[in-house]
């Protein structure tokens, strides 16, 4: 029982570093421009499905990881700049139902470009090891290891980089940050494009451990928001810790009940935050 | 080098400003007097183009600046330093300049040459270089938001109640600040209620009520004639 | 003046009325029942509508209440020696109400967007618990059940035709839509539209405005449950996809793309969309979704008011 504890606390560690690369996309591009992207899980869906393809022209996993997560910032800037820039300023409820409706289209298109069929990508890092009772395949850590690294790179980048220092004051003050000749509108657009190469990149490292369809943005949109509520909407740190914090109660859910059913932890989690810490439950100090 | 023509500005359905007319010459010193909520701040904000004027021209060293965005318009030139300071709390005293620092055209040497004169202006922000802005005292954060301006290498800055909350001390300072600024041949739009700062070290004087300029007139004039300024500002 | 946009009114909403009665009766039989559809789907979107355009709550959950409208009488329907119509509805109804009070509690608390994402939640857990229990509720297969007939008890029992269900929806709808009407330009209602226009003014005011939000969504949550209810009683079907976040989506679409605030417009949205769904598939399957979703999204930014927006005055009065 003990080892089923422990291996299941590995399963959430590996899907919630996952999910917090989705989620901090979506928390960075929150943070700046209060656009609250009901898209994002398509944009890994996407990503998923451009790496696939890519993988399977190239036989290359890390050019797949990389094609995809480039075309998908280009295209996540291209929609931006087309589809959401006029509706910076709109109330959030607005953004939110355009952007259902771009996940729309994104789903329609996928289906059109990719064909109805799911797709598989294979694992790059093959072998297993004994963990516990279980094989466990090397992957699974390695795609987690991937996912933290490439958050840290982010991490690193917004701390130290010229644009990470434009990122952080347009986020604070983007009126201020614009006085102070910061071009605002290119920088909400590079945020976006971030954002969405990250949900690629996620969407690539999630496909060697489950098929790619279309309709899986919708469980990957609806999953990082609830971690960036939870996390603490904006908060960069405060998704990675609700990321695996949800990961975990899920796994450890799916010992009781089936995995399906487990998802409704997550959906009780983000009910008992808003109702009793709506800034967030990893968040120092209620604002 | 900078005017204003006639320039009306609603903040959502007030109408503050009711055309208002300035200018200032290259290098000049103005003043900008008046009670508070006359319009001032709106003002400035026009022409840094936080609002947008529903009518009039702001035309900057020939270019019509009356719709451009922020950040073209501090490229062009304009600093702005508001009334609230609004540096960026959450950033480090050397990352608010880098804010203005980091911009192209400059040389490593360059950049340095200007972050040692501001640290010498202000030395209490090279002390606390590493700091977080929101850590500062009101009177540092103030200092900090000239200096972020300054980075900018202006050739105006639009200066919105520097000495607002501050001790008598910090108050010299400014001035001191006002003076090596115009000696460096920078404009400056001060706007301020500390009557006698303003009309020390600005050449000319505007005064505004109710959106609308007043008068308008050499400082000394007002310095010696009390009485003007006694009927704006009831001062 | 007021009578003279009264009579105007009634004399539109009979013509109309008048015109979807006798419409089926030309059409064959698969545009009857379609016909039907529309209707039930138009109920449900005027119920959001309440919401979304009246109350300025959005609501990505409706599929919550529609479901259980849906389950409610449809388990009703199979538990009955006799299916009766009238318990069916009322057991739907019912059902739809818990929901609906249970999200009304939440409604209070939370503004905006996490009102909007936990009806997102809600309408998911309902999903996962009926998708689950596969005893109760047949789980991926649904339920199948016996069409009720239409009773007067004691007096009169006939099977529905599809002519005369088609009617009876309609008077329900109908009935729904006055009703509605009714509440939207009362003194309730009132307050409803001012709470979305500036919700602090309208408290400061000394309005109870949590109260108000919550009979809104109870309301609200009721009639989508009624529209639940008679697709029941239509197609003798019930399954988890009717709970699923989609239909919430595309209610949503049909509200806002029809005309937010206006009761007709929703109807008229969903009657535009499934029209169009219906034509379009046949040439492009599931693509046509692609240029209406642009339009789609093109219409919210540019033009929210929707396709019967610009009438609202006119038609709220």
């Amino acid at each position: 029982m003990f080892e089923q504890i422990l291996v299941q606390t590995v399963n959430g560690l590996v899907n919630g570093m996952v999910l917090a690369l989705v989620a901090s996309g979506l928390t960075l591009i929150f943070g700046i421009m209060d656009i609250v992207n009901f898209a994002h899980g398509d944009l890994v869906m996407l990503g998923g499905f451009t790496g696939a393809v890519t993988v399977a022209q190239t036989g290359n996993f890390w050019l797949g990881l990389l094609v995809a997560s480039l075309a998908i910032a280009v295209f996540g800037a291209l929609l931006q700049i087309t589809a959401l820039r006029p509706l910076i300023g709109r109330d959030p409820l607005t953004t939110i139902i355009a952007t259902f409706g771009i996940s729309l289209v994104l789903q329609k298109y996928a289906l059109w470009q990719f064909g109805p069929t799911a797709q598989n990508i294979p694992q790059p890092i093959t072998g297993q090891f004994q963990l516990f009772y279980l094989q466990y395949p090397w992957y699974r850590p390695g795609a987690a290891v991937l996912a933290g690294g490439i958050i840290a790179a982010l991490y690193l980048f917004l701390k130290f980089g010229k644009y990470g220092i434009w990122i952080r004051a347009t986020t604070q003050d983007r009126v201020m940050a614009s006085a102070m000749g910061i071009p605002v509108p290119l920088v909400h657009t590079g945020v976006f494009a971030i954002g969405a190469a990250m949900a690629a990149a996620s969407g690539v490292l999630f496909a060697p451990l489950a098929a790619v369809t279309q309709t899986m943005g919708f469980e990957f949109t609806l999953r990082a928001f609830i971690v960036v509520v939870v996390g603490g909407m904006g908060n960069l740190g405060g998704s990675i810790l609700a990321a695996l914090f949800i990961s975990l109660l899920e796994a450890y859910a799916s010992l009781v009940v089936s995995p399906s059913q487990a998802v409704i932890v997550s959906f009780v989690a983000l009910i008992l935050t808003l109702l009793f810490r709506p800034t967030g439950l990893f968040v120092p100090t209620p604002k | 080098m900078l005017t204003l023509a006639d320039v009306h500005t609603h903040y959502a359905k007030s109408h503050i400003l009711h055309g208002i007319s300035l200018e200032v010459q290259p290098g000049e010193v103005v003043g900008l007097l008046g009670r508070n909520g006359v319009g001032k701040s709106t003002t400035l904000k026009s022409i840094m183009g936080l609002v947008r004027p529903s009518q009039g021209r702001i035309t900057f060293e020939g270019r019509d600046i009356t719709s451009m965005p922020s950040y073209k318009v501090a490229h062009l030139g304009i600093a702005y330093v508001p009334e609230d300071r609004r540096i960026f709390r959450l950033l480090t005293v050397m990352e608010n300049l880098r804010t203005g620092l980091d911009r192209g055209g400059l040389t490593e040497a360059r950049r340095k040459e200007l972050l040692d004169k501001v640290y010498e202006s202000f030395p209490v922000l090279g002390e606390r270089k590493n700091q977080l802005g929101g850590t500062l005292s009101g009177g540092e954060q103030q200092m900090l938001a000239i200096a972020r301006a300054m980075m900018l290498e202006p050739k105006i800055i639009l200066l919105d109640e520097p000495t607002e909350g501050l001790m008598p001390r910090m108050v010299s300072q400014i001035r001191d600040i006002i003076g090596r600024l115009h000696h460096d041949g920078v404009a400056i739009l001060l706007v301020e209620q500390n009557v006698g700062l303003t009309l020390g070290a600005s050449s000319r004087c505007y005064i505004m009520e109710k959106g609308l300029m007043r008068h308008h007139g050499p400082s000394a004039a007002l310095k010696a004639d009390p009485s003007v300024i006694h009927q704006y500002m009831g001062v | 003046m007021a009578s003279q946009t009264n009579t105007r009114f009634w004399i539109v909403f009979l013509v109309a009325v008048a015109a979807l009665a006798v419409a089926p009766l030309g059409l064959p039989e698969f545009w009857r029942r379609f016909l039907t559809e529309i209707l039930v789907w138009g109920l449900l979107a005027m119920s959001l509508d309440i919401l979304i355009g009246y109350t300025g709550m959005v609501s990505f959950g409706h599929s919550a209440f529609f479901g259980l409208g849906l389950y409610g009488a449809s388990a009703a329907l199979l538990v009955m020696r006799t299916p009766n119509l009238w318990i069916a509805l009322v057991v739907g109804l019912g059902a739809a109400a818990l929901v609906a009070a249970f999200v009304a509690f939440f409604a209070t608390r939370l503004r905006d967007i996490y009102f909007a994402i936990t009806t997102l939640v809600f309408s998911q857990i309902f999903y996962v618990i009926i998708f689950t229990w596969t005893e109760v509720t047949g789980g991926e297969n649904g339920l199948y059940f016996s069409q009720p007939p239409f009773t007067i008890p004691g007096i009169f029992s006939a099977r529905f035709s599809t002519v005369s269900l088609h009617w009876f929806v309609l008077a329900v709808v109908a009935l729904s839509y006055l009703a509605l009407r009714r509440i939207t330009q009362s003194p309730f209602g009132m307050v409803l539209q001012s709470i979305r226009e500036n919700e602090p003014r309208t408290r400061a005011i000394g309005y109870h405005v949590e109260r108000y939000k919550i009979v809104a969504v109870l309301l609200s949550g009721l009639f989508a449950g009624l529209a639940g209810t008679l697709y029941a009683i239509q197609h003798r079907f019930a399954a988890p996809d009717f709970v699923f976040f989609t239909v919430s989506g595309e209610v949503v679409i049909f509200t806002v793309m029809g005309g937010m605030g206006t009761l007709v417009g929703p109807l008229v949205g969903a009657a535009f969309f499934l029209l169009l769904r219906e034509g379009l598939s046949r040439f492009w399957t599931e693509y046509y979704l692609i240029p209406l979703g642009i339009a789609f999204i093109a219409m919210v930014t540019f033009m929210p008011q929707g396709l019967l927006g610009f009438w609202k005055r006119r038609l709220n009065q």
